[in-house]
């Protein structure tokens, strides 16, 4: 250890650093795309310490340093000390809520002089440590319920804090530490179930009040049926590795539910979704006789499932028609795309998407974007400063910037997998995760795929707290994987 | 040591990635590349929310004369971009009668982002504000020779009358604080600052439109978008009537010229306040147009505080006027009866104490030691109630009386729908235990039986006393506002209060204060044919005496309860009394008779002086 501290900057992950660096540059010009303010002529103005452009570079530079000063602690001063920066920043976040200022209901900044900080964004740092050091403990199951317990405490803890802190979009982003959870031994069906279920509601929802052609069945009740068979039939392959049930039940299912179809549309009408929870009745049979007779207690896991989507699908519904007050449902709707809310919460994602589109292939050009010009997107350096992207550098701009972007993650990924101790990994694979957490929402919701969450896009969007904690958490994980032994 | 276990789970995870970086390609290729919806905007089509502002509500006097209205103003905005090099700044200073070093200045507060933080080169950026009509035309005739100057209409308030000015209130522009705490208004917008546009805001603004229109890149509007099916119709602010007489308004502010001092009068049966003066007042017509921003800094630093509504604001010694009060207190809780006589010589003389009076015949009984404003009367009678074993300790009985009067609407604050009342000072046996560290009797505390003092009272609270009376001891807590729109007036606007005094202990206090005013202190307020009940107050303070009085009238269904105060005055007879007898007959009778007339002249020119020091 102690010969390798001199070397450590060359055995430090080159890619990493690029497609940090490079992802830093373009966030950079991305906001001064994004500013309103400037000429082409003045250069300097960049860097004002009065712009916000100035005051990006300026972070920039303070993450860099910081960063580097993060090279030089080693390893074992993470592990050894994972529990007190934890408990530190959970403070932190604490008190945060009682002296930060309400800034339109969010009490998350602690303003130092005209900069301020938002504490939520180093508690993924610490949250990683903590993690990753209570896993890597010898001997450190998973499997074991207590030690599943001790890990959802280190994640809701800070998740709690920061929704008190009216900052729920940065709480949610806590959520991410289950993909690492994942990666190390927790059960697929917790994803799985959480994967379902905002399936069964965003189809079964948004499509309830679209109806078949000719007969009077929601295309958004029959689709969430057919989901509901196809997971089904893919759990009993992957998760049972039982292949002729599953193909039989696929088949099955495939060929009734077409023929009902059929001699509904063609011979006489009659409601098709009597048909499919009939199939659904006879996959849950078939699943558990299997079951039975295979003493396989997957299957009958799987025909559990079956059951819980079923009754989680029409708990939604009714909750949904029947319990939710008007202007709730209004803001469901409306994050479905069901409703067009021009004047409301639909209006940034509607005029993102327009800037966007009005980007073409190639773009209008660097400073020359039009539509965030003229201020039609709100928080266009912010959490929609991928629209200034889209709209300036076109397709080809976007899809290079997407590209960089998963590189990176993919690139840590890769350093992840190859660490030789459950630390490294964990640390790993939480940035990973972060990452593509952001990233899957923030350009969802720009894109108008996913629902509007206030969260930033790493390296992109304006803000001295999110840039310099991102930076926090890469550079101390570069330096474990640095001093891996090989 | 390493767990392979789980090993093949980092390709469903990388595949995952993958996978929804391809799902987004996709969507930026549909709607970059393929989609038809967003070609249009290709052409750089875009949506402009333009906000539509409603029209404030007007502002009636109780006889539906009109006194606040909107009137147009007109601002000129310019777009950075758009004049670059091509303006003429000499000509536009003329035109606009601003000096070079002006220009420059207003040009570099709009490009400061501390001043404009939402600027940009691109869009309309304010450069004067408020013309007047006039100022507008001749501006207009120019503007051709000044590329990217614009004008914009707005709205702002003007006023038929001359008088209510601090009741009135003010808008101006919302402050950043607001702007933060209410997502309702953005930067530039009006808002009620003090008085009735203030704590009215709400009803008064209305609630803005939207018109969803298209705009090219150049920021032209196109039209409206898919025809206004997006658009929602701006609501007209609610209209206020007020209780206030605007004639009884000037009349009052007219008699008070020249002093310092306060005048409320309330219509007992509905608490509706019928005039509320301050003065100094000012005219409200002064804080409108350009010159808005001179006028109130000088406002402001008066010295003799105009802009302070001291009918709400200003705590003084109610004096004698409170003897009431007193008076009602001792009937209800049997410490005496109407006939109870209390001896007086030359003022209440009791254990090396003495509090003076003027010569008058004693001892007296109640009616006539109203009538005469005894002191000594008052300060037996609370000293009995103090020293009473009835309540055991002395600060039992000083919580007793406490009550009474935050029954009567002392001590806290009415409610009055102005912003900025305070509540003035009842105090209460901790208090004085504080004080005198727990060792003190009512002889102690003895000045404020004659309302003098700890305790202080707002004109407001005072005319509320005068109010009370009239009613027989049930009062509506006093408001500006008769009637809003389509709307109801706040409950407790509409529910009477009763105070702990009965019906039964009103009626001596009612004869003690006619006897006033036939045979007593007040005898200036006598109306001829209208029974008019009064009570003079002469309060105490550091420089010379205050001059006070309530009074009501008919001494049956009373129409009108006021209080007059005037600042070292001297005796409430002095002034007080004739200007709430002026008022008195201004309201009742509808104007004033030709020898009145004479008096309210004189009345005006009166000067009280008051020296430099502020107020």
């Amino acid at each position: 250890m102690e010969k390798r501290r001199g070397n450590i900057l060359q055995t430090i992950d080159k890619p990493a650093i690029i497609l940090y660096l490079a992802l830093g540059i373009m966030g950079w010009l991305a906001i001064c795309g994004a500013g309103n303010s400037y000429l082409k002529s003045d250069i300097l103005e960049f860097f004002a310490l009065t712009e916000r452009t100035g005051k990006q570079a300026m972070w920039m530079g303070i993450s860099f340093i910081a960063g580097t000063v993060l090279m030089f602690i080693d390893k074992r001063s993470y592990e050894f000390s994972a529990k007190f920066i934890y408990a530190a920043l959970i403070v932190l976040g604490i008190i945060t809520i009682f002296i930060s200022k309400d800034i339109k209901g969010s009490r998350s900044w602690i303003t130092i002089g005209s900069f301020g900080i938002q504490p939520a964004e180093f508690m993924k740092f610490g949250t990683t440590l903590a993690l990753a050091s209570l896993m890597g403990r010898y001997g450190f199951k998973l499997t074991d319920y207590k030690n599943f317990l001790k890990c959802l405490g280190i994640i809701f803890l800070p998740l709690i804090v920061i929704i008190c802190q009216n900052e729920t979009g940065s709480a949610l982003v806590y959520l991410s530490f289950f993909i690492v959870l994942y990666r190390e031994g927790m059960t697929g069906i917790v994803l799985l179930s959480a994967i379902s279920a905002v399936v069964y509601f965003v189809v079964g929802i948004g499509y309830e009040p679209v109806m078949f052609e000719q007969l009077p069945v929601s295309v958004g009740h029959y689709a969430v049926t057919a989901i509901i068979q196809i997971f089904a039939a893919g759990m009993t392959l992957f998760w049972c590795r039982d292949r002729r049930a599953a193909y039989t039940m696929l088949a099955a299912n495939v060929i009734f539910s077409l023929a009902a179809y059929w001699v509904a549309v063609y011979l006489f009408a009659f409601n098709i979704l009597i048909v499919q929870y009939a199939l659904l009745v006879i996959d849950i049979v078939y699943l558990l006789l299997r079951a039975r007779i295979g003493r396989e207690g997957k299957l009958a896991w799987t025909a559990m499932f079956i059951v819980v989507s079923i009754i989680f699908f029409h708990s939604c519904d009714y909750v949904f028609n029947n319990v939710m007050k008007a202007h709730q449902k209004v803001r469901i709707e409306v994050l479905l795309g069901l409703k067009e809310d021009l004047a409301g919460a639909g209006y940034n994602v509607h005029q993102s998407k327009i800037a966007i589109g009005s980007g073409g292939l190639m773009g209008k050009g660097f400073l020359d974007g039009t539509q965030t010009k003229l201020k039609y997107v709100p928080e266009q350096d912010t959490d929609f400063i991928f629209c200034t992207i889209g709209e300036e550098q076109g397709f080809m701009g976007s899809t290079f910037v997407l590209a960089v972007f998963v590189a990176f993650i993919l690139r840590l990924q890769v350093l992840a997998e190859r660490q030789n101790d459950i630390f490294g990994r964990v640390c790993g694979y939480s940035l990973v995760s972060i990452f593509f957490f952001h990233f899957f929402i923030n350009i969802g919701m720009v894109l108008g795929i996913t629902p509007v969450i206030g969260i930033p896009l790493p390296f992109f969007s304006y803000g001295g707290s999110s840039f310099l904690g991102f930076s926090m958490l890469l550079f101390s994980f570069l330096r474990i994987d640095a001093e891996r032994e090989k | 040591m390493n767990d392979y276990t789980y090993e093949h789970r980092k390709y469903i995870l990388g595949a995952a990635i993958i996978i929804v970086f391809l799902v987004y390609i996709v969507r930026l290729f549909s709607l970059q590349i393929l989609s038809d919806e967003y070609k249009s905007a290709a052409d750089s089509n875009a949506f402009y929310k333009k906000t539509i502002y409603p029209s404030r509500g007007l502002i009636y006097d109780r006889n539906g004369e009109l006194l606040v209205y909107n009137q147009p103003a007109y601002d000129i905005m310019f777009v950075p971009r758009e004049i670059k090099d091509k303006l003429d700044t000499l000509e536009l200073c003329s035109a606009l009668n601003i000096t070079r070093e002006d220009f420059e200045k207003r040009m570099a507060d709009v490009r400061n982002p501390r001043y404009n933080p939402g600027y940009s080169p691109y869009t309309q950026q304010l450069f004067m504000n408020q013309l007047s009509a006039e100022e507008f035309a001749m501006f207009q005739e120019k503007l051709f020779r000044f590329p990217g100057f614009y004008i914009q209409k707005r709205s702002i308030r003007q006023y038929s009358c001359d008088a209510a000015g601090v009741i009135l209130g003010d808008i101006g522009e919302v402050s950043p604080k607001k702007l933060k705490e209410d997502n309702y208004y953005v930067r530039g917008d009006y808002i009620g600052t003090q008085g009735l546009e203030a704590s009215y805001e709400k009803v008064l603004r209305g609630k803005k439109g939207v018109e969803m229109l298209l705009r090219d890149a150049h920021g032209r509007i196109q039209g409206k978008y898919r025809n206004g099916e997006f658009d929602t119709v701006p609501e007209r602010g609610k209209d206020l009537t007020l209780g206030i007489d605007i004639e009884l308004q000037r009349l009052g502010e007219r008699l008070l010229q020249n002093k310092i001092g306060s005048i409320v009068a309330i219509e007992p049966e509905t608490g509706e306040i019928l005039c509320m003066v301050s003065s100094p007042s000012y005219d409200p017509h002064i804080l409108v147009g350009r010159q808005r921003g001179a006028n109130h800094k000088k406002l402001a630093n008066d010295k003799r505080k105009p802009l302070l509504n001291r009918a709400i604001m200003g705590t003084y010694p109610p004096g004698s006027t409170f003897k009431t009060s007193q008076a009602l207190t001792f009937l209800e809780e049997g410490i005496i009866t109407e006939n109870t006589p209390f001896p007086c010589h030359g003022g209440f003389v009791h254990a090396g104490l003495r509090v003076g009076c003027h010569p008058h015949p004693a001892p007296l009984p109640l009616i006539p030691a109203i009538a005469t404003s005894c002191n000594g009367y008052f300060c037996w009678g609370l000293l009995r109630m103090l020293s009473s074993n009835k309540y055991g300790k002395v600060q039992k009985a000083m919580n007793v009386w406490r009550d009474y009067m935050v029954s009567m609407g002392f001590g806290y604050k009415l409610g009055v729908d102005l912003p900025g009342e305070v509540r003035g000072m009842i105090p209460n046996a901790q208090f004085y235990d504080k004080a005198y560290r727990a060792s003190w009797n009512g002889l102690t505390v003895i000045s404020i039986a004659i309302g003098q003092g700890e305790v202080t009272l707002t004109p407001l609270q005072i005319a509320n006393l005068c109010a009370t009376i009239a009613n027989r001891g049930k009062y509506i807590p006093p408001h500006v506002v008769k009637n809003v729109e389509n709307d109801t007036l706040a409950s407790q606007y509409l529910t009477p209060r009763t105070t702990m005094a009965s019906s039964k202990a009103y009626e001596p206090v009612v004869a003690g204060m006619r006897q006033a005013v036939l045979a007593g202190t007040c005898r200036a307020a006598n109306l001829p044919d209208i029974e008019v009940c009064g009570k003079t107050g002469t309060a105490q303070n550091k420089g010379k005496d205050h001059s006070a009085f309530i009074g009501f009238a008919p001494m049956k269904e009373p129409k009108i309860a006021l209080a007059v105060y005037v600042e070292n005055g001297g005796f409430g007879a002095t002034y007080a009394v004739p200007i709430g007898a002026l008022l008195m007959e201004q309201y009742l009778k509808g104007g004033l008779s030709e020898s009145s007339k004479i008096k309210a002249d004189e009345m005006q020119k009166r000067i009280i002086y008051y020296g430099e020091t502020e107020r």
